[in-house]
């Protein structure tokens, strides 16, 4: 479903990273590896389409990302390190308006009921600035409870989140891996996903 | 404690049907910048006491000679006007910039430039229209007849909407620079110099009999073709500034 040809990545004067290439099928998870600053977020960024690759290529169902525009943007969920989160929005308000963002529209029970699985229950009309770090990682992770996007790029998406909820979104990874989709994930910390279809690329510097 | 659980997830693939359409996403984007803008109401009120107290200072600086400040009136208004929407600029994305709400923007499958176009409008809702809607109480400092007035009114309702498009190119370009506020007056008041023109002129020429609506239809071609090039050259910033 989602791959690439040997992708360089040139930030300012320096190569952070050259020539990766991998190729991920449905229900297959990419679990990208590195220390600080080896260019994951970078990665990510290009995969997803913000920046473009110096040299290399990316693919999605075969055709080039860059040639699909919209086309591949429906199909992609990123989370990225800022939580895009907004501080003077409710908890529901911000759910609600990154889906509708996303293109694809909740209803407000939807929503709600989005957040209680999240454990925010009670706490969604809350403006997001009264709310935890974690707290607010688990909002924009209530969006992977909703979303049909078959591609999901995840920045480090359980910093900041306590053991039962990193649980949780390690079952969501195996619901979503099992009905076919395509997952690329960077993380310090150890996620059990299922062994099967997960590669691993690892970044050196 | 509350429990984290997995609901019944939604089967994969889009959502069939038409998609929401540009004029329903326009209206949601403006409504969400209205809602942020209300709830951070300080900064919105800034940039307008600031057009207040600047209107305001003229006349106790320049002193109570009713001719020099009815033919000063329009130009002062204008100028305000320009340098109040100005300092609104940097806010126009940068909170979105900063809490990576931009980045998700890029990632829509709705047109950015429909997206543009809804925080521009939103923009001149919070921080040009009620610089329109002062602009009365103003006037009455500095004596203007109620003609000029209304002439003024039509010419600020006109030429606003011009600043916040100009300026958004401005902000887009400057996003995420240090230093990017004095930055963005360097880019964009040249810009704004033949809407400060056509604007004060057409109370000008209403004044001396002239007729204003020449330079009115001067800020019409202002604001068409700023509105048909400005949230192209927003969003291909925009681009350039998230990459």
């Amino acid at each position: 479903m989602l791959s690439a040809t040997q992708l360089e990545c040139v930030r300012g004067d320096r190569r952070l990273f050259s020539d990766v290439s991998f190729a991920i099928d449905p229900g297959g998870l990419l679990h990208v590896e590195g220390r600080n600053g080896c260019g994951k977020t970078s990665l990510m960024r290009l995969l997803c389409g913000l920046s473009r690759p110096e040299r290399g290529q990316i693919r999605w169902r075969g055709a080039p990302i860059s040639e699909l525009g919209e086309e591949y943007r429906a199909d992609v969920l990123y989370l990225a390190h800022s939580n895009g989160v907004k501080d003077e929005l409710s908890a529901l308000e911000n759910l609600l308006a990154s889906a509708r963002i996303g293109g694809e529209p909740l209803s407000e029970d939807g929503a709600r009921e989005a957040l209680a699985a999240l454990g925010l229950h009670g706490r969604e009309d809350l403006p997001a600035k009264l709310l935890s770090q974690g707290q607010k990682r688990r909002v924009a992770l209530a969006r992977l409870t909703t979303t049909r996007k078959p591609l999901w790029l995840l920045d480090e998406p359980v910093a900041s989140l306590d053991r039962s909820a990193a649980t949780w979104f390690e079952s969501m990874l195996a619901t979503h891996l099992g009905r076919g989709g395509v997952v690329v994930l960077t993380t310090h910390q150890e996620v059990c996903t299922p062994s099967g279809s997960s590669q691993h690329l690892r970044l050196a510097d | 404690m509350y429990a984290e659980r997995i609901i019944a997830t939604p089967a994969l693939g889009r959502l069939t049907g038409p998609g929401p359409g540009p004029v329903t996403t326009l209206r949601y984007v403006v409504a969400r910048d209205l809602t942020l803008a209300v709830r951070r109401r300080g900064d919105v009120l800034g940039s307008l006491i600031f057009f207040v107290i600047v209107v305001s200072l003229f006349p106790l600086g320049v002193g109570p000679d009713i001719n020099v400040l009815r033919s000063m009136a329009p130009g002062i208004v204008w100028v305000a006007a320009l340098l109040a929407v100005m300092l609104s600029l940097g806010r126009l994305f940068a909170a979105d910039y900063t809490d990576g709400t931009l980045e998700q923007f890029m990632l829509s499958p709705e047109p950015l430039i429909i997206l543009v176009l809804g925080k521009v409008l939103a923009h001149w809702l919070v921080s040009g229209l009620p610089l329109v809607l002062m602009t009365p109480v103003l006037a009455a400092q500095y004596d203007l007849p109620p003609a000029s007035t209304a002439m003024l009114m039509a010419a600020l309702l006109m030429g606003t909407p011009v600043l916040s498009l100009i300026g958004a190119i401005g902000a887009a370009l400057t996003l995420g620079l240090r230093g990017g506020g004095v930055l963005i007056s360097l880019l964009v008041l040249p810009l704004y110099v033949p809407v400060l023109i056509f604007g004060a002129g057409a109370v000008e020429a209403d004044a001396v009999g002239l007729g204003g609506q020449a330079h009115l239809s001067l800020l019409g071609a202002c604001l068409a073709l700023a509105l048909a090039f400005a949230p192209w050259a927003t969003s291909a910033a925009l681009r350039i500034a998230m990459e």
